[in-house]
């Protein structure tokens, strides 16, 4: 068994598992923290960020380069479309794979890179609210990356000069490997290949395995894969969480006692707790607000969105602010917020006890229905843009603030200070993403909420799973040994030793445990048995010989199996009793040579081997066999 | 031989009450709990005495799985829990939990309120009953305990109806609940995998009718309705409040919008709103188009349709309505019917199948006068229609799903027992499986071989593989393993003679037998080899002969030729024990060429 780690963000993990003669991918995380380098694309022109000078390197004077940087205040940023950083190509034959497993829609964004013009040919499994969500969160990408990249065109020569430029831009980790986003067909095509699964729903791998999502509790449809083969088991934990949000909770007992663990996809944001910062939040909305100004949040379209609607809209209603409206602005608006409704089966039981009234699981249905939310595929919807009133709570994408509706909020925001943008996306650090809007004079609040395992969780589960051997990625390894107060999730590992995953270099991380141990045993029992094999339907069956074939056919003997030592005088007896006497026995280097005159036959005895050297007379032959066979244990 | 037992305590050569015990393998599983819709005695529910005479039940079954919402596959499962006093695990899907509860409360105030029946369960014990169950999702694989396990397939009859599939040990077993192999306008086809069970359940309801093409059924009933009401007649379609009520609505609404028309269309319950929010929440249970559709245009809100209040049973012109219950047998349907009844402009459509007993059942066997308890007598006179509209598989339709998960045995339940008398030669004719039909309280019993897993060395497999591809072509040829059986830890495995000495820790000990032939020959030792390859080339033809250095070998038996050229040669065979038979051939051979 090996495991590749493809990714170099342990929060958008990439794992290739070859295990059973199958390579098995898990998840296929997209790391987009390189979109950070770039400019943002505005939906419509800004002249602002059109009249940003250009940049050139010191004692450097390439034509080439010209308009391919610019320049706000002190940060270099490349003036291209934003490109992503996808999984490692070159150590895995993607064309070789078997099968994808995917554990939540924030895990697959790459999954175009790998199967399409790669020569894929396997299957990919994730559960349908993973399919139908991750479709929302690629379809918005798709279009914002595409739809606004007006006249940029497609930066490369800065690539060639990344050791001159100034931080971060220099240390930007392989930029040759980024990639621009695929095409809306490519994504289409991706999608299409993924079957769908229900939790604790066994799907046969080739015959070689099965796995199993059962529920991790982080969002709606997300999962754990438990690979089981008929001896082994191995559980991939990827984005779960202990704390009861929407989703269904996570399913512990089905992951425990794993031979091996692979974690990956802890919180991004160890130092804070998701409930405190939710207050935070309505805390700093409420008082913008109330001050006349307006909020933003740039968010995805689904996940901690809802908990947010949720959360919010109580709050607002008990600070008397409940005539403020709520606007979700994305491609996918509509989509998300319906969906999220009919997923009943995927939902908390608390939730779920709401659809047996029945009433919609989230209550954004009713904020829609009572006009305090609405939604808009854009922000020039012109339905939208005459409903559109001020102060109000804004959430749109992209977290990153380089695409998409939040980068002209932004913009038209930035100059008044009564206005606040409240980031609460873990994926980007805030004032990297605010980088390219400086100077800045609205308010900016960090309130990351992320609700999956963090290290202390982590830990604890480990402890409670019992897995024989635990893999993670480096980044959670390494902080273990700096800092001591966080311990890293290994540290309570069950006693399995604890590999160290290079991020871009193939480890071999994981080897079997001890080999059968052999000797004899109690209890084990051995007959000789020859049966008919019959293969039908990828099913392998022992049959009685004579239950199948027809008699007229001959059937071979089952060998005979002789072991242990001769006993020369038994032998010599057994001879005897056979009629052939006169057997002289002479001791030799590391046996004895019995010597049959009469016959002209020679028998050379070893510990392990007997030779029989005699003339062609075959009745002294079967005779000698007969007196082997019985001073030999045989079967 | 291990047995699968079946005993229906309804539901045997019979529709309505479902309710079949399967035990296997040590453990008993109750099927649907459903109870009689044309009796109003203790006859309407299942026999538990059969069960167990006296005392409790919940040791006697290890679990309950209900199908479908539908009252004659969950009716009785109040009594039984709540009374009788079962308090082991009950499964079903979310939506027949979400839905069950209303149409069993639903029926206790008929059944109550205007019958006046005491000794039937209470709304509390309808909502306690429900807290007990567990609820699954399709393809879900539920441990029930260490042994039994079950998974839910889409069935499609009505909304989260399910098949299940049981597995106890080796032994499994697929039951169908009532299922529907067509789409249709808001349900998708039942479907389940290859999974080869040992016996197949399946309800028979349309055993012997091939129904035609839905779309002329379709059609027929629109015009029906169509012609009715430019008369001026009223139509009154009686319907249960979920299921075939919401596909036979859209239908209208489709036709309603696409001719214009403004006669109004009721729907006679206060349900209504509330189940059309049952179909809204459960959508992924509903068929692709309304699942793709849905955001932008939900097909449950209906334009067209608009409640319906007492009073307008009264009014003149023509309307239609529908009205539950869906057998005419209480309830607001049946008032409506005693008022139209006897004009002949009016109709009534009979979309489903209606059980023995039951006023509907009455009126479709043609009776013309129907006495009441309070010996009201009421004439028949509209027009009466009877459309099939259930949901459920007909005659092709079972063939198919036979065809689709290849089982070993067939049980035919929920049926009447003519048509499946005739089902039952056919499945038998066609597919070469026994096919069974217990009546209510007997017991069928399928006999199943046993299988014993056992783990066959990859090394072992290989090397027949190695041998078997090597021979020419031929699917008749017996594949023949050899090798030893171990037992360990209770645990099988089938090894071949090397790993088993390694694995039980013994060496083997090779027994030899080596013989001489001197044979006059001149020319180099390497030659005679070759004349002695062709000769047994000659003899032993199918075997496999090497040469390398001048030693021939046939599987064990090593041949050698020494000596100097232009003079006698020894030739020397040798051959291991188990190769006594070959080696002695060969030896014979060159004995009779040397002489």
């Amino acid at each position: 068994m090996k495991l590749y780690c493809l990714s170099s963000d342990a929060a958008k993990p990439c794992f290739v598992l070859s295990f059973k003669e199958l390579l098995i991918m898990l998840d296929c995380g997209l790391s987009a923290h390189s979109v950070l380098n770039f400019l943002p694309l505005p939906p419509v022109p800004s002249t602002r960020l059109a009249s940003l000078p250009n940049y050139t390197p010191p004692h450097v004077n390439d034509p080439l380069l010209e308009g391919e940087l610019k320049e706000c205040c002190g940060r270099v940023f490349v003036d291209s479309v934003p490109e992503f950083c996808p999984p490692l190509d070159k150590v895995v034959d993607f064309s070789q794979l078997d099968v994808i497993l995917i554990s939540n829609y924030t895990c697959m964004m790459a999954l175009p890179f790998i199967t399409e013009d790669t020569g894929f040919k396997g299957q990919v499994y994730a559960t349908e609210p993973t399919l139908q969500i991750g479709r929302f969160y690629l379809e918005e990408l798709s279009e914002w990356v595409s739809g606004s990249g007006g006249g940029a065109g497609a930066a490369k020569r800065w690539k060639e000069l990344v050791h001159l430029l100034p931080p971060p831009l220099a240390s930007a980790l392989r930029p040759r490997a980024w990639r621009r986003l695929f095409s809306p067909g490519a994504l289409a095509r991706a999608l299409s290949r993924v079957r769908v699964v229900g939790y604790d729903e066994r799907v046969d791998i080739y015959g070689a395995l099965d796995a199993t999502a059962v529920s991790s509790g982080f969002c709606l449809g997300s999962a754990n894969w438990v690979l089981r083969s008929a001896h082994e088991k191995v559980a991939y934990v990827s984005g779960s969480s202990t704390l009861t949000t929407h989703p269904r909770p996570i399913n512990q007992a089905a992951l425990r006692g794993a031979d091996l663990l692979v974690l990956a996809a802890l919180t991004q944001t160890p130092a804070h707790n998701p409930d405190h910062m939710l207050g935070d939040l309505c805390v700093h909305a409420t008082v913008t607000l109330r001050a006349g100004g307006s909020v933003l949040c740039p968010v995805y379209p689904s996940g901690v969105l809802y908990d947010l609607l949720e959360c919010l809209s109580a709050h607002l209603e008990g600070a008397g602010l409940a005539h403020v409206p709520l606007y979700v602005v994305s491609p996918v608006a509509d989509s998300s917020l319906a969906y999220s409704n009919i997923l009943a089966e995927w939902v908390s039981v608390g939730k779920q006890a709401r659809v047996y009234l029945p009433e919609e699981p989230f209550p954004h249905a009713a904020l829609v229905r009572a006009g305090r939310l609405k939604h808009a595929r854009s922000l020039h919807d012109d339905a939208f843009s005459a409903d559109f009133r001020q102060p109000c709570v804004v959430f749109c994408g992209h977290p990153s603030l380089r695409f998409g509706a939040a980068v002209h909020l932004v913009e038209l925001w930035a100059n008044n200070p009564a206005h606040a943008i409240i980031f609460t996306e873990p994926d980007f650090p805030h004032a990297e993403a605010l980088a390219p809007f400086q100077p800045l004079s609205m308010k900016a609040f960090h309130c990351p909420i992320d609700t999956s395992l963090n290290y202390s969780q982590a830990n604890k589960l480990v402890r409670e799973l019992r897995p024989r051997e635990l893999a993670l990625p480096e980044q959670y390894a390494a902080s273990g040994g700096t800092a001591a107060g966080g311990g890293a999730a290994a540290s309570g590992g069950a006693g399995g030793t604890r590999p160290h995953i290079g991020a871009d270099v193939p480890t071999v991380v994981v080897r079997r445990g001890a080999a059968r141990s052999l000797g004899l045993r109690a209890g084990l029992r051995a007959a000789p048995l020859t049966a008919a094999l019959r293969v039908r339907d990828a099913r392998l069956e022992l049959v009685a010989p004579a239950a199948c074939g027809t008699p007229g056919t001959e059937a071979a003997p089952a060998p005979v199996l002789h072991w242990s030592a001769l006993d020369v005088e038994a032998l010599v007896r057994a001879l005897a009793r056979e009629g052939v006497s006169e057997a002289r026995v002479e001791a030799g280097a590391d046996g004895c040579i019995v010597h049959l005159p009469r016959h002209d036959t020679l028998v050379h005895v070893e510990r392990h081997a007997t030779h029989v050297f005699c003339e062609g007379r075959s009745d002294v032959r079967q005779a000698l066999r007969r007196a082997l066979a019985a001073c030999l244990p045989h079967i | 031989m291990p047995e699968i037992k079946i005993t229906p305590l309804g539901a045997g050569q019979d529709v309505g009450r479902s309710c079949i015990l399967l035990s296997m393998g040590g453990k008993n599983i109750m099927l649907d709990c459903g109870m009689h819709m044309g009796y109003n005695d203790e006859r309407r529910f299942p026999d538990f005495s059969y069960i167990v005479p006296e005392g409790p039940i919940t040791s006697q079954i290890d679990c309950v799985i209900i199908s479908h919402f539908h009252l004659d596959h969950c009716g009785a499962l109040p009594y039984m829990s709540e009374m009788v006093g079962y308090t082991g695990p009950i499964y079903m899907t979310h939506p027949t939990k979400a839905i069950a509860p209303i149409l069993l409360e639903d029926m206790r105030k008929v059944a109550v309120e205007r019958k006046g029946e005491s000794n039937f369960f209470t709304s509390q014990m309808i909502k306690d009953c429900i807290k007990k169950v567990t609820a699954v999702t399709l393809h879900q694989s539920v441990m029930v305990d260490n042994e039994l396990e079950i998974k839910a397939y889409y069935a499609g009859h009505v909304l989260g109806a399910a098949m299940f599939w049981i597995r106890v040990g080796s032994q499994s077993v697929v039951y169908t609940g009532d299922y529907n192999m067509t789409p249709d306008r808001h349900l998708g086809a039942a479907w389940i995998d290859k999974c080869r069970p040992d016996l197949l359940i399946s309800e028979s309801t349309y055993a012997t009718t091939i129904r035609d093409s839905k779309r002329c059924r379709e059609r027929d009933f629109l015009k029906k309705v169509h012609e009715c009401v430019e008369k001026g007649g009223k139509v009154l379609i009686p319907v249960f409040a979920l299921g075939r009520a919401q596909e036979l609505c859209i239908l209208l609404e489709t036709y309603w919008e696409r001719m214009n028309l403004k006669y109004p269309v009721y729907f006679a319950l206060g349900l209504t709103e509330k189940a059309n929010n049952y179909y809204k929440m459960f959508i992924t249970w509903t068929n692709q188009k309304i699942r793709k559709t849905f955001v932008q245009r939900n097909m449950f809100d209906f334009k067209h349709i608009k409640p319906f209040d007492k009073s307008y049973i009264d009014n003149p012109g023509a309307m239609v309505v529908f009205a539950t219950p869906g057998m005419l047998h209480a309830g607001l349907s049946l008032n409506i019917f005693k008022k139209w009844a006897p004009y002949e402009q009016n109709m009534l459509i009979m979309p489903g199948f209606c059980v023995q007993g039951t006023v509907g059942h009455k009126i479709l066997n043609g009776a013309k006068k129907i006495e009441f308890e309070n010996r009201q007598v009421v004439e028949v006179k509209m027009a009466v229609e009877y459309m099939s509209f259930s949901a459920h598989a007909d005659a092709k339709g079972i063939m198919q799903l036979i065809q689709y998960c290849e089982p070993k045995n067939v049980l035919l339940v929920h049926g009447e027992a003519q048509k499946m008398e005739f089902l039952k030669d056919k499945i038998e004719k066609e597919f070469k499986i026994s096919c069974y039909m217990p009546a209510n309280g007997e017991t069928a019993i399928i006999n199943t071989p046993t299988k014993i897993p056992i783990d066959v060395s990859l090394r072992l497999l290989k090397a027949e593989a190695v041998r078997y591809n090597a021979q020419p072509p031929d699917p008749k040829r017996r594949r023949v393993v050899h090798g030893v059986l171990c037992v360990k830890d209770n645990r099988l495995s089938f090894l071949d003679i090397d790993e088993m000495c390694d694995e039980i820790g013994i060496n083997r000990h090779i027994i030899r037998f080596t013989s001489t032939v001197r044979f006059d020959d001149a020319g180099s030792a390497i030659k005679t080899a070759e004349k002695l390859k062709t000769l047994l080339a000659e003899k032993l033809q199918g075997w496999s002969i090497t040469i390398s250095d001048g030693n021939i070998s046939v599987e064990s038996v090593l041949i050698k030729v020494e000596g100097e050229d232009d003079n006698t040669k020894s030739i020397y065979v040798s051959w291991t024990n188990q190769d006594e038979d070959l080696g002695s051939y060969i030896l014979g051979l060159l004995q009779s060429m040397v002489q």
